[in-house]
């Protein structure tokens, strides 16, 4: 008994209970027959926003008014640029991932330079700066659709033990971010900030050093999803970050991590993602559009924050 | 009497005068442009985005942000171009409950203390759903009205000029020069101050975010009276570009410090960017990326001037 | 009323206010007739911005009653005491900044509203600027920002002089003259002489003595919540009212034994407006003075100076124990042994990576070096008294290698007890050579240390060592006009 009332109270609880009941009402019509196909297709796509949505995730841990809106952007581009480079040659994996690396270093470190120098606050630095990204990512790419390396199509799109590659690779960098978060000091220091800069200034954390890492670390996590991404679907498109830039912070906010900042948890936005794709599955299989999908994410979004919201108050 | 340039007057210099530049550079490159139908042609699109400017500025005014700008004003085309066209009275009802929600939402949001980007994140999902309800795919059609409305052309100023320079002045009558744009812009100068005095802040905060939803409402109805057919996604980039244009027309954060008619040219600047890059013959790819690179440029250099400001006040 | 007694403006009758277990205000009557100025003094926490607070209706007593012309009013508050004419001009700025001179008259003003307002509301504060500050210059379409601090100061004063349906009966000032040079507080000061002789009445708080002395019909001199005097003023010299400030001293139980600290080594140095700062090593030095008067602006610039921004110092030379726990203290979400841990987290990790057990075994020994009350150091910090979170505080400190503590006012409103076992620490660390720069508003506490520099007006005006450090020394740097 203790122990579900203790788990009733963590946060991250919720979405992946509302992940699970909307799975069982969609096994449920479907009669269970595409009960594995569903939870695969279901992993395949949540670790998109998975990736992405730890980025955010960090970021939004930084307290109020901390937030990437260049992620879509840096999607795109790395996706872009990476692919280009490879030019559907298996040799050229390496580099391509290290290429798309590198945009994100260059992102994060555009970002927070922005927010420093110009003395804006980073939705405002982080919005110019997508502008830039976007169009560079629109320059290089020409509206050619290049293929993604026969080795890595293959890889994103198939499965190892049943489990899809690509959910893989995203618990592996769930595992890290989990580490980062709970385990070292750097997790520390983002949590402290987050709850309040200026006692984590006064508590000696080297408050700017810690946000420059926390904003290219969400960078780097946005160009590798593009990066995967691009692979998977077989070519870069110039809108293939569009639906991330609300997504990644939906799973933030759905999975339980604090909009106030200082909070944050990593199984919470597993929950968060599964239960965004399987909510459009379930829509669709009972015959429903994406009308109704969206209308009710928005008002999920909105009851998550305003119970969340009503027990932490004096926070904005 | 030997006054100073405010810091107010200088604040609106710089989208003043980046505009301007950037106008002369169009009518340099290409000297067509300088005429009643290149006019229009280059500002036609700004009307809309002036308006959804102002309904961004007015929620930003009480220190708050709206990040579903975009889809809203995407749903009010898209109700515009089927109710408001085939049955104006419910078609004018949704729009005023419309506006009505973005009330409630502002008091919400100051009730139980939420963050609005996440609400209004939140809302923005909802408005896309019912966009993409009314219209599954593009279409519907401009009521007559809009699209005369939009497609005027009174003598010598293009329409796009007139409504532009109409905006901005009732903008400034309401936001600058009304009671209510004074108490808006207190709350978020200094909350405490308005409720000491004995105002509601709530009250306030409904009034502000009312005056957004109708700005807002009128947006799409600008807009679809341009394009003569709505779609659920026609004005996703409003969002953005909405606070880009209250930031570029001298617009804060916080604070309270807004500025109608820099947002109005704001949005102006933010429009001709596209013309100017396409006049220079460089790839229309770099649009977005000029818009964002005036941002920079507008958002260093007030911060310079602000430096400069301080040093002058220090001596 | 035709009767020849004449009603107060506002009175408050046995007033008491309790913030948990501090007591600010314990029993306080004060009256305040039509026609006269009442000076108020007295030192840090002595409830003066508490009873301003009752007067304005921001604060409802727990215990007491305010009545106005002699009836008790129910529901006093806010709009209640606007109604009445009860103006009141803020230490902090409680204007607009954003907004006009005009603009914030306007907001002022609830009744001001309709066509051509602006007009009205220039003619209002503009004749009121006019009258209190004659030449004074302020344009009066100029945003609030844009003008000086004495501008902004001189706004204010004439704002709530201002008249536009309702007349100021009783305007109280706190600190008005505090950024204002001489002419424009004499210009002032004549104003509100003028006011009390045409029958407003004033509640007048400054720590310029003379100008009490001189503006004030009567003055009430508060210590710890209560009125110690209350005399006309001219029974009070500058002398007497030190005298008075300080009169409830209990002996000096505390005395610490001088210890010779001339030849230790000098760890902080810092210099800026006024007497320089050093502090040697293992000595307590004392910052002193009315509060708001840049203590804990030193204080942060010696921490700014002395720690990284962008990567985290080897050793680092100060820490800090903060005195706003809210602001700058606690981490509300975490638990205690994180929130007493974070300045310290290299001591108990390798190569970034924590080791949890080292962590407890750090929490574990704090927990009984200091005697945190709590029976799990994984409770919130939130479920700690403020007196233990202190505590808390103090232990992150401590438990750095930083050989300078930074305390910015840590045991206000902390309980006796815990007070005596944090001041035994301090005493130990300082023996073993740690050095302290500790900002006080209790007197009581800077009479605990080595050496005391006293704050007037964002400045070191004194520098007080060993048998000098007496309150009435320090009382009487901190009121200007007194050391002549």
């Amino acid at each position: 008994m203790t122990a579900i009332a203790r788990l009733s109270r963590k946060p991250w609880i919720w979405s992946w209970f509302a992940a699970f009941v909307v799975w069982f009402a969609t096994i449920l019509v479907t009669g269970g027959a595409s009960t594995f196909g569903l939870s695969q297709a279901a992993l395949t796509f949540a670790a998109f926003s998975i990736i992405v949505g730890i980025g955010q995730m960090f970021v939004i841990t930084l307290g109020p008014g901390n937030i990437d809106l260049s992620v879509p952007a840096t999607m795109t581009l790395a996706g872009t640029v990476a692919l280009k480079l490879m030019d559907v040659d298996n040799a050229m994996i390496v580099p391509g991932l290290l290429v798309a690396v590198v945009i994100g270093i260059a992102v994060g470190i555009g970002n927070y330079a922005l927010i420093k120098a110009l003395r804006i606050p980073p939705i405002i630095a982080t919005l110019s700066m997508s502008f830039i990204i976007q169009s560079t990512a629109i320059w290089t790419n020409r509206g050619l659709r290049i293929k993604p390396p026969s080795f890595l199509a293959d890889f994103t799109t198939s499965s190892t033990l049943g489990i899809p590659n690509v959910a893989i690779i995203a618990l592996v960098i769930s595992l890290l971010a989990w580490f980062l978060l709970e385990k070292t000091i750097y997790g520390r220091w983002i949590s402290a900030i987050g709850q309040s800069m200026p006692a984590a200034r006064m508590a000696g954390i080297p408050v700017d050093g810690t946000r420059f890492a926390t904003y290219v670390f969400c960078a780097v996590l946005a160009s590798l999803a593009g990066y995967l991404l691009a692979c998977f679907s077989g070519g870069a498109a110039l809108n293939m970050g569009s639906e991330y830039l609300l997504m990644s912070i939906a799973v933030v906010v759905i999975g339980g991590t604090a909009v106030a900042g200082g909070d944050s948890n990593v199984p919470g936005i597993w929950g968060a993602s599964l239960f965004m794709f399987l909510v459009v599955s379930m829509l669709n299989t009972y015959g429903l559009g994406a009308g109704i999908r969206l209308v009710m994410t928005g008002l999920i979004i909105i009851s998550v924050i305003l119970l969340a919201g009503g027990r932490q108050p004096g926070t904005r | 009497m030997n006054r100073r340039i405010s810091a107010d007057a200088l604040r609106l210099a710089i989208p003043a005068l980046s505009l301007t530049v950037l106008l002369a550079a169009v009518f340099w490159l290409q000297p067509r442009a300088m005429s009643y139908v290149g006019l229009n042609l280059l500002f036609n699109l700004a009307v809309p985005i002036a308006l959804a400017t102002i309904a961004q500025m007015l929620i930003m005014s009480v220190n708050d942000l709206d990040l579903s700008m975009g889809t809203f004003v995407s749903f009010v085309a898209c109700v515009t171009a089927t109710f408001l066209r085939d049955a104006p009275l419910v078609g004018v009802l949704i729009l005023a409950g419309a506006v009505a929600v973005y009330s409630v939402l502002g008091v919400v949001i100051y009730l139980r203390n939420l963050p609005s980007i996440v609400v209004t994140l939140g809302m923005s999902f909802v408005w896309a759903g019912l966009a993409v309800l009314l219209l599954p795919s593009p279409g519907g059609q401009a009521p007559d009205w809009a699209r005369a409305l939009m497609t005027v052309k009174p003598p010598l100023v293009p329409m796009a000029i007139v409504a532009s320079i109409a905006i901005a002045i009732v903008a400034h009558l309401v936001v600058m020069r009304s009671s209510l744009g004074v108490l808006i812009r207190g709350v978020g100068g200094n909350q405490r101050s308005v409720e000491r005095a004995g105002w509601s802040v709530v009250a306030t905060r409904a009034a502000a975010y009312g005056l957004a939803g109708i700005f807002a409402v009128l947006a799409g109805i600008a807009l679809v009276g341009l394009t003569t057919s709505a779609d659920a996604n026609i004005a996703l980039r409003y969002t953005l570009l909405s606070i880009a244009g209250v930031i570029l027309g001298g617009g804060e954060f916080i604070g309270g410090r807004v500025s109608p008619v820099g947002a109005v040219i704001g949005a102006l600047t933010l429009t001709l960017a596209g013309s100017f890059l396409s006049f220079l013959r460089i790839s229309p790819d770099w649009q977005i990326g000029a818009q964002g690179a005036i941002l920079i440029v507008v958002l260093a250099l007030r911060l310079l001037l602000r430096r400069v400001e301080i040093r002058e006040k220090g001596r | 009323m035709t009767g020849d007694r004449r009603k107060a403006v506002i009175e408050v009758d046995g007033a008491k206010v309790s913030f948990g277990a501090v007591k600010a205000l314990d029993g306080v009557t004060l009256s305040i007739m039509p026609g006269e100025c009442v000076g108020l003094v007295g030192h840090n926490g002595a409830g003066k911005s508490t009873i301003v607070s009752v007067i304005n209706g921001g604060l409802t007593p727990h215990q007491g009653t305010v009545s106005g012309d002699g009836e008790v009013v129910a529901n006093y508050g806010i709009n209640a005491a606007r109604t009445r004419g009860v103006r009141c001009v803020f230490q902090e700025l409680s204007l607009c900044p954003n907004l006009s001179i005009i603009e914030n008259t306007r907001i002022m003003h609830r009744t001001l509203g309709g066509f051509g307002w602006r007009k009205r509301a220039r003619q209002i504060i503009e004749k009121s600027l006019d009258t209190v500050f004659p030449n004074h210059g302020i344009a009066s379409d100029k945003t609030v920002g844009d003008l000086s601090i004495a501008e902004r100061q001189m706004v204010e004063i004439a704002m709530a002089f201002s008249d536009a349906g309702i007349a100021p009966r009783l305007v109280i000032l706190d600190e008005p003259t505090s950024s204002l040079d001489a002419s424009l507080a004499e210009q002032m000061l004549d104003h509100v002489r003028r006011f009390v002789a045409g029958g407003g009445a004033v509640v007048f708080i400054s720590h310029i003595l003379h100008e009490v002395l001189t503006t004030a019909s009567r003055i009430v001199v508060m210590k710890d919540g209560r009125i110690v005097a209350e005399r006309p003023a001219a029974a009070f010299s500058e002398h007497s009212l030190v005298e008075a400030m300080g009169s409830v001293v209990k002996g000096d139980a505390h005395r610490r034994r001088s210890r010779d600290l001339a030849d230790a080594p000098l760890a902080l140095e810092q210099s800026g407006r006024g007497m320089p700062f050093r502090a040697s090593r293992g000595e307590i030095v004392g910052l002193a003075g009315l509060a708001g008067h840049g203590q804990t602006g030193m204080l942060m610039a010696l921490h700014a100076a002395n720690s990284g921004d962008w990567l985290p110092r080897r050793d680092p030379l100060v820490t800090f124990v903060a005195g706003d726990r809210r602001l700058n203290g606690v981490f509300e979400l975490w638990s205690i042994l994180k929130n007493l841990s974070i300045a310290s987290l290299d001591g108990v990790a390798s190569r970034g990576v924590l080791d949890a057990g080292a962590e407890a075994g750090r929490g574990a020994e704090w927990k009984r070096r200091i005697e945190i009350r709590t029976q799990d150091m994984e409770n919130r910090i939130l479920s700690l008294s403020g007196g233990n979170q202190q505590k808390v505080l103090f232990a992150r400190a401590l438990s750095t290698r930083a050989p300078v503590v930074l305390m910015d006012d840590p045991m206000r409103g902390v309980d006796v007890g815990t007070k005596q076992e944090v001041y035994e620490i301090v005493r130990q660390e300082a023996e073993a050579g740690r050095t302290f720069v500790w900002y006080s508003t209790e007197m009581e506490e800077v009479c605990l240390c080595d050496r005391v520099y006293v704050f007037r007006e964002g400045a070191v005006v004194a520098e007080l060592t060993g048998e000098a450090i007496t309150e009435g020394n320090i009382l009487a740097a901190s009121f200007a006009g007194t050391a002549a």
